[in-house]
């Protein structure tokens, strides 16, 4: 799960990270408020959307008087913003945080992230402040500081000093960059993060350390014991038929193709999605429908990926361990009979119980191609596709 | 003797009384498994399935001399149920449950190295099918009746696609000796390599179909030692060519996030590792096939 900047900043202030002085505003008229309790004679009004690279599409504004800040809060809210990262779509804005903005003298990166290899948490710092880390690393790896920390015992002072001093840096700056890096690895293991990103971590031309940008992702397997994050999230930021799939137990990722998916399993979910591409076609999603499928889950798939207008055949394919295929099949009768559809269908149905659904499928009368392999299936669902109208009957 | 489990390996379940582990102990008995009691804790001293019901692993161990236990508690409870079971002696844990936070895991990583080597667990999952030897005993949630006996090891993070690899395989008249399914999650108790290295050194093994995913540096790692150490061939595969990067594809750990995460890089590791790699899904049982032809 993903939150605000603004919210990442309030926790991580909160582990001891020093963060601008700022207020979250729901308005123009709160964002100057907010500008003017803040003080000063320079602002920032930065856009809150779900994503990186706020700064290149415009959701984050410098402002000298507060009829600019006004400007450009009444700019960013209520609209959609698009980045390099939000896809065509965009993230609509509906809160602006407004911050002190102040002058700077130097900009680093920090993140912190789950090393798969490693199995531990790693520190990854550079000197190269504002730019993306994956192009840092492979540009000037060697500007890039690293550091392990052991689960069992937490981060060790040293560690984050040997950061610091790889930065660069000296004085009450080391003390600063070190609260920076400490206080960052609590939060991620108090809080069961997945990533904190500070990016830039600056120092100020007054001498000051403060992380200027904030980017926090959290585990979804933890939020149940992390009551205070989870009522962080913002449903706005997300695709709403992947938050109605997962109210489902499904799991749904909307893509551009046309062919709809609903699969048992990430794995083949992600395999039949590639073979649909082998096929010559685009699928339309990704669906996992999980496992132990009862017929009432299969007909929320079905509405799900029938939602997508793009959608223009479907394609079902599920390989039972604990599902069974008669109940899939029960499933996708009970689905067709609801939501009236009127594309082509093709069911591939393998392993438990496999004779008796396809059984159901051949007895329900409905047309429906039911074939017993993967490459017939994505096969079939190309050519409905093509000729644009329903698949045989079995 | 295909790896890790045979019908010889005295099995425990944990989580053993509740209705999930109770569907798939039937499941695991019908198959051959066995399985010489549990764990419920409240419930020692009862019977279940007509098998003893222990309170702790250490007393189940002491009663019935298991070895291996399948972890049926939910993904909260999953990471102490492990640590329960390395510290009762146990030699393998699988753990089936989706959802065990990452952290979790990292510190059951941590608490096994507590063991020297020779006494340290080997856990499998989780998020995982689990690990059947064909004929011999299920130690999961696959469909035990989909698998022909043979030597064709398979390991996989996706449990259905193992499945897929097993029914295609049978196609061509390829049976597997021991399919492990390692898990979806971001960290997993077993990797791609700790299999290839039972798979090399078991006798009962001809060859290996691995099916990986995209995300994380396993796939990579499993390939360097194809080339170095496996005298056996190694089919590959890797699902989610399709996937876009940044996004979580169902699994926790299937997310394209730093270089070599994709699907293509990966599959290119493969090959020049030396491993055939199938182009997709639905030829895993041929490619297979054509390696084995080629051999004889």
């Amino acid at each position: 799960m993903d939150i605000h900047e603004h919210q990442a900043k309030d926790l991580l202030s909160g582990f001891g990270v020093p963060i601008p002085e700022g207020i979250v505003a729901y308005t123009a008229d709160q964002a100057v408020q907010a500008a003017e309790e803040i003080g000063g004679s320079r602002w920032a009004v930065k856009a809150q959307i779900h994503s990186g690279a706020r700064g290149k599409a415009g959701g984050i504004r410098l402002c000298s008087t507060l009829d600019e800040v006004q400007a450009a809060a009444h700019d960013l809210l209520g609209n959609v913003l698009v980045t390099n990262q939000t896809g065509p779509a965009g993230k609509v804005c509906h809160r602006v945080l407004v911050e002190k903005a102040v002058p700077i003298a130097r900009e680093f990166y920090l993140g912190l992230v789950l090393d798969r290899g490693l199995e531990r948490v790693t520190i990854i710092a550079s000197d190269q402040g504002g730019m993306d880390i994956e192009q840092v690393a492979h540009t000037s790896p060697d500007s890039i500081v690293k550091e392990v920390i052991e689960p069992a015992v937490g981060i060790q002072a040293f560690q984050a000093r040997e950061v610091a001093y790889g930065l660069g840096l000296t004085g009450k700056q080391v003390k600063g960059v070190v609260s920076a890096i400490t206080g960052a690895y609590r939060a991620f293991r108090d809080l069961d993060a997945t990533m904190v990103e500070i990016n830039p971590l600056v120092v100020t031309k007054a001498g000051d350390v403060l992380a200027l940008d904030t980017k926090m992702s959290f585990d979804d397997n933890a939020l149940f014991r992390r009551p205070t994050v989870n009522e962080l999230r913002d449903y706005t930021q997300e695709d709403p038929r992947e938050v109605e799939a997962a109210e489902h137990g499904l799991s749904y990722i909307g893509l551009d193709g046309e062919i709809g998916c609903i699969v048992n399993g990430a794995g083949l979910a992600m395999a039949t999605m590639d073979l649909i591409k082998h096929a010559g076609g685009e699928p339309a999603n990704f669906l996992d429908i999980g496992g132990g499928a009862s017929p009432e889950r299969v007909a929320n798939a079905f509405r799900l990926v029938m939602s997508d207008p793009q959608v223009k055949v479907i394609l079902v394919n599920i390989f039972a361990g604990i599902n069974h295929c008669d109940w899939v099949a029960q499933g996708i009768i009970q689905a067709i009979g609801e939501v009236n559809l009127e594309i082509p269908l093709v069911v591939r149905l393998a392993g438990t119980n496999v004779e008796e659904g396809r059984k159901i499928l051949a007895e329900s009368g409905l047309e429906i191609t039911s074939t017993e392999e993967l490459y017939e299936a994505a096969e079939a669902a190309v050519k409905a596709l093509a000729s644009g109208k329903r698949g045989a009957s079995v | 003797m295909s790896i890790l489990v045979d019908e010889t390996t005295k099995v425990i379940f944990q989580g053993f009384t509740g209705d999930k582990g109770t569907f798939h102990a039937r499941e695991a008995i019908a198959y051959g498994t066995n399985l010489v009691g549990g764990v419920t804790p409240g419930k020692g001293g009862a019977k279940h399935l007509d098998l003893p019901v222990f309170n702790t692993v250490k007393e189940a161990v002491k009663a019935t001399g298991a070895t291996a236990t399948q972890i049926f508690v939910p993904a909260p409870f999953a990471a102490d149920a492990v640590m329960e079971a390395a510290d009762a002696g146990i030699e393998l844990a699988v753990v089936i449950a989706e959802g065990v936070p990452t952290q979790d895991m990292m510190r059951v990583k941590r608490y096994l190295l507590r063991y020297p080597p020779e006494y340290r667990m080997t856990v499998i999952g989780p998020n995982c099918a689990g690990v059947i030897s064909v004929g011999k005993a299920m130690l999961g949630i696959m469909p035990g009746h989909i698998y022909t006996p043979g030597r064709i090891g398979i390991v996989a993070r996706s449990g259905t696609l193992g499945y897929e690899a097993a029914a295609q395989m049978a196609k061509y008249g390829l049976g597997v000796s021991t399919s492990a399914g390692i898990g979806g999650d971001p960290i997993n108790g077993s990797s791609f390599l700790d299999m290839l290295k039972l798979f090399e050194k078991d006798d009962e093994t001809d060859a290996v179909m691995m099916i990986g995913e995209i995300g994380g540096p396993q796939e990579a790692q499993a390939a360097a030692f194809v080339r170095d150490h496996m005298s056996k061939p190694v089919v590959g595969f890797v699902a989610g060519l399709t996937a876009p990067p940044g996004r979580r594809m169902g699994h926790a750990g299937a997310i394209v996030s730093a270089f070599g995460d994709t699907a293509a890089e990966k599959s290119e590791i493969m090959r020049q590792a030396g491993m055939t790699v199938a182009t997709n899904p639905a030829e895993l049982g041929e490619v297979m096939a054509s390696v084995m032809a080629q051999k004889v």
